[in-house]
């Protein structure tokens, strides 16, 4: 009995933690289908329409933010999963200076975001006035920034990979007769794919996210991402178009998790049976 | 057989680290240059010569209220999402519920939403509730965003744990609580610990977040730097309120290293040495 109910008081803990974080997002999804401006208005729900929706693809600023972001998070997750990629690969095999190069790149990862933004906006000034490298603020910058921003997280996630590499691999793969470049692409290369997407999605995400850089680096020529534009437009009139954006990322984002996850379990347990004794 | 002699040796000498210079260059130019701008900025005069003036006008009364204000908002942050956070982790790291996966990952989920979309969410409901902007909602928003990144490397510690430590600690008489107390609690420190780096420092530059929840009383020097580098154009005085910021989170992170060495070095007597 007391078992029982220890194991009830723990499920209804975790669904109370569970519906806190969820009422907020359930709210929006559900309002995003009203066609009332304000959600809680006194005037209730409104009618049921997919108005918003429609809306949305109607607002060029918050159309062009959103390519923004996904322009920006892509490009900057692709150039930062090449760097860290090769980054990785270059600081296992080094001797001296590695652990250097690995304090300077966690600099990125602890420091005050706010900070870090302030050092880009100032090297921006910097390379534009004393270097003369006609760099404007902007889209383009905005890439190089989040690049830096995410390396050092994607050098984090290929690391232990290369560390759990079999060394025969390297061994074998010269014995075979390949020069060493030719092996490190066809047999090292490879094995660190894993590392890579997932390192690509975790600079991805970053990028995304990201508000305090970009709030600070994205220049007055009305370059916005989504996180500004709602930011920016929050105290005057934020578009109630932006339900139906946050219901459609939220539905990208749990499917993506979900078939992402079942994928690396059916993975996990092939592999392990796979690897268990034959005949068992 | 000489040949491939040969080979092998050379192939042992094969060092690519070459293949790390490019990110070399680029933490000079991206990562050390920004720095040192920062300190140049701080120490300069706007005719260019030097100065102490800007940490003159940065450790003023209300500048220092403004840090501690912001301290304390950091600190209150960390300690909701520990206190939500650990219990959430320790049950789902326990029996019936580490077997559901998905259960776990429905926790992490939001994490991967952008946070201004899911802080303008939370606006709303707070909304309907009737509670105003202001400090209340400010943590309430904190605790909101940043509870993944307390729960997340708590529930990897508390999975990745050797359950036998336990079964040992009941069999040689132990009750669940002195279990708790003398085994899981010391072995996911660890996971405390990064929760707690993920969590304290990044409330610094929060701004968004008081900017969308709270009221004026609510600004945290993250907001007040962006301020004086974008509204009130002093670039001087926000560039020495950087570097204020910057010691602090070397200070934050040197306090950090000292308890994950001394973890890391239980953590390796426990195990016989076997790090991993």
């Amino acid at each position: 009995m007391n078992k029982k109910l220890w194991l009830v008081l723990r499920w209804v803990f975790l669904a109370v933690v569970l519906i806190s974080i969820y009422l907020p997002i359930m709210l929006i999804i559900v309002y995003s289908f009203s066609s009332e401006r304000n959600i809680g208005s006194d005037s209730g729900f409104g009618d049921f329409t997919f108005s918003l929706y429609g809306r949305l693809f109607q607002n060029d600023l918050l159309m062009e933010a959103t390519l923004n972001t996904l322009g920006i998070g892509l490009a900057s997750a692709l150039l930062a999963t090449f760097i860290g990629t090769f980054t990785a690969v270059g600081l296992y095999y080094m001797r001296k200076g590695k652990k250097a190069v690995n304090l300077v790149s966690q600099v990125t990862v602890v420091n005050a975001e706010i900070v870090t933004a302030v050092g880009f906006l100032l090297l921006s000034i910097f390379l534009r006035d004393v270097i003369q490298i006609p760099i404007e603020k902007g889209v383009l910058w905005l890439i190089i920034t989040h690049t830096v921003l995410t390396t050092p997280y994607v050098i984090l996630t290929v690391s232990p990979r290369l560390n759990q590499l079999n060394p025969n691999l390297y061994e074998a793969g010269l014995d075979l007769g390949a020069r060493p470049m030719r092996t490190l692409f066809t047999v090292i290369m490879p094995q660190l794919i894993g590392g890579m997407v997932s390192g690509f999605a975790l600079a991805f995400t970053l990028s995304l996210d990201d508000f305090v850089v970009t709030n600070l680096n994205k220049g007055t020529s009305g370059v916005n991402t989504i996180s500004t534009y709602v930011y920016d437009n929050l105290k005057r009139n934020l578009d109630p178009a932006i339900r139906a954006l946050s219901t459609i990322i939220f539905v990208i984002v749990l499917v993506v998790l979900i078939v992402f996850n079942i994928i690396k379990n059916k993975k996990a347990k092939a592999e392990q049976s796979a690897s268990k004794p034959l005949g068992k | 057989m000489k040949l491939k002699n040969l080979a092998l040796r050379k192939g042992n000498d094969f060092r690519p680290t070459f293949f790390a210079f490019p990110y070399v260059a680029i933490c000079f130019i991206f990562v050390v240059l920004p720095l040192i701008l920062v300190l140049v900025y701080a120490f300069r005069d706007t005719d260019g010569s030097f100065t102490l003036n800007n940490f003159r006008d940065v450790l003023t009364a209300g500048n220092l209220k403004l840090l501690l204000k912001t301290v304390g908002i950091a600190l209150l942050t960390t300690v909701i999402c520990l206190l939500i956070a650990y219990p959430t982790a320790l049950i789902l790291a326990s029996k019936p519920f580490n077997k559901y996966v998905i259960l776990a990952l429905l926790f992490i989920i939001p994490m991967w939403m952008n946070f201004v979309l899911r802080i303008i969410a939370l606006r709303s409901l707070l909304g309907i509730f009737g509670i105003d902007y202001g400090f209340g909602a400010t943590i309430i928003g904190m605790v909101y965003d940043f509870l993944p990144f307390m729960l997340l490397p708590i529930y990897t510690v508390l999975m990745d744990m050797d359950k036998s430590y336990i079964e040992a600690s009941t069999d040689l008489g132990a009750n669940s609580v002195i279990t708790f107390f003398k085994v899981t609690l010391p072995l996911s420190l660890k996971g405390i610990v990064s929760g707690i780096t993920m969590v304290f420092m990044p409330v610094f530059s929060a701004y968004a977040i008081t900017g969308m929840l709270g009221d004026t009383d609510t600004t945290i020097i993250g907001g007040k730097i962006h301020e004086l580098f974008v509204n009130a154009d002093v670039w001087g005085i926000g560039s020495a309120m950087s570097f204020v910021l910057l010691i602090l989170v070397f200070a934050t992170m040197f306090i950090g290293n000292l308890f994950g060495k001394r973890e890391a070095g239980a953590k390796a007597a426990v195990k016989g040495g076997t790090n991993e």
